[in-house]
């Protein structure tokens, strides 16, 4: 059965708080989801005090500062620090979201931090993205087409068509909208989720490749496809402002179309 | 994930396959769904009506064919979108596997006995037996 309760070893607790230096006077209150699965303890809530007029607008820089600065065993993906790479995806304030586009001011009282929801948690901040990459992998992400492509230069799209993939291209994988999906969170080891559905509507219309039909087929399927009932998470919650459930609704009818 | 052996994460996710179904499934749903609407409404409507009518007059509405069509087209398309629906709830939700199969065989006998009664309640009101 579903599980609606953590299991006793998953329950977190309050742990320590990490005071801001004397002298702070802009203070924030940063709750942040702490585990270490090599100490053997159940995870636990940290506190850190941290004096925003010398921190950086975003929760990311509230996050590097602690790291710098009260806490260096606080563990997170970072990178691009501007929305691009999606490593920094975690639940803040109860909506995941990336750490580098969201703005510090735009949460009200204590910041709570978590990491994305339902996944197998490796450290502190980071979920196991093993699956969700395989489940990327196995849309076969990839232009198929049995044309050879001109000899003389690319596969050529037409305005239009280049037009249709706007909307998809964007999106980085952060896994914001599969991992804020309940759906996902109960099957995710047979449905394919938000994002991969995302990416697997980019190749099904594009104009150059020639695979449709093998693509669909491999989504043709109770679990892969069909445990999306539009519930919108994805869509509300993705910090790019892309649109799966309007992907996974438009695969849908290419189902449909096919059969009538 | 760890606890699943050492199979490669893109071997589980391809695991069986594609069930190459599941479209028919959903499509049905919607056709029962949109079907109920105006039936829902209808029957509603003819409650009403029949408010504070006594036996007799009640068994002559239903002696007529079209209500006789209407009502079963009501029962069927009803007990066939409870079926449907029940299944996903299911699928979603029980992940045991003998739970899942006693839980999906029960919900179609259950659906099918509720639909057969149906049935031949309708018929038998309108052949008035």
């Amino acid at each position: 059965m579903v599980e609606f309760n953590l299991p006793a070893n998953s329950k977190y607790k309050p742990g320590k708080t990490h005071k801001a230096p004397d002298g702070a006077t802009n203070i924030r209150r940063f709750k942040v989801y702490r585990y270490d699965p090599d100490s053997g303890e159940n995870p636990r809530v940290d506190t850190y005090e941290v004096d925003l007029d010398t921190a950086g607008p975003m929760i990311l820089d509230a996050l590097i500062k602690i790291k710098n600065e009260l806490d260096p065993t606080l563990t997170f993906r970072r990178s691009c620090r501007e929305g691009v790479c999606g490593s920094c995806a975690m639940n803040i304030d109860g909506t995941n979201t990336l750490a580098c586009t969201k703005a510090t001011e735009d949460v009200s009282g204590d910041v709570k931090i978590y990491p994305l929801p339902h996944l197998d948690v490796v450290k502190d901040l980071i979920g196991d993205m093993s699956n969700f990459y395989a489940q990327y992998a196995s849309i076969k992400p990839w232009l198929e087409a049995q044309s050879p492509a001109p000899p003389d230069g690319e596969r050529l799209q037409s305005y239009e068509e280049r037009k249709l993939i706007d909307g998809l291209y964007e999106c980085i994988l952060c896994a914001c909208c599969s991992t804020s999906c309940p759906s996902y969170w109960w099957n995710s080891d047979r449905y394919l989720g938000p994002a991969t559905l995302l990416q697997a509507y980019r190749w099904l219309i594009d104009s150059r490749d020639e695979s449709q039909g093998e693509r669909l087929d491999s989504l043709e399927d109770p679990f892969r496809l069909y445990r999306c009932h539009t519930i919108m998470n994805c869509t509300k919650t993705c910090p790019k402002s892309l649109n799966p459930a309007k992907a996974i609704a438009e695969i849908k009818k290419m189902m449909v179309a096919r059969r009538m | 994930m760890s606890d699943q052996g050492l199979r490669t994460p893109l071997g589980r996710v391809r695991g069986l396959g594609s069930a190459k179904d599941g479209t028919h499934q959903w499509w049905l749903q919607r056709l029962t769904a949109i079907a109920l609407v105006p039936l829902s409404v209808w029957l509603a409507a003819s409650i009403a009506s029949l408010a504070g009518a006594g036996q007799d007059e009640v068994m002559r509405w239903f002696q007529s064919p079209l209500v006789a069509i209407l009502m079963l087209s009501f029962m069927l398309a009803g007990f066939w979108h409870t079926k449907l629906g029940l299944q996903v709830v299911i699928e979603d939700y029980v992940h045991t596997e003998w739970r899942k199969i006693t839980c999906l065989m029960l919900n179609n006998f259950v659906c099918i006995f509720f639909a057969l009664a149906a049935t031949l309640a309708v018929l038998k009101l309108l052949l008035g037996s």
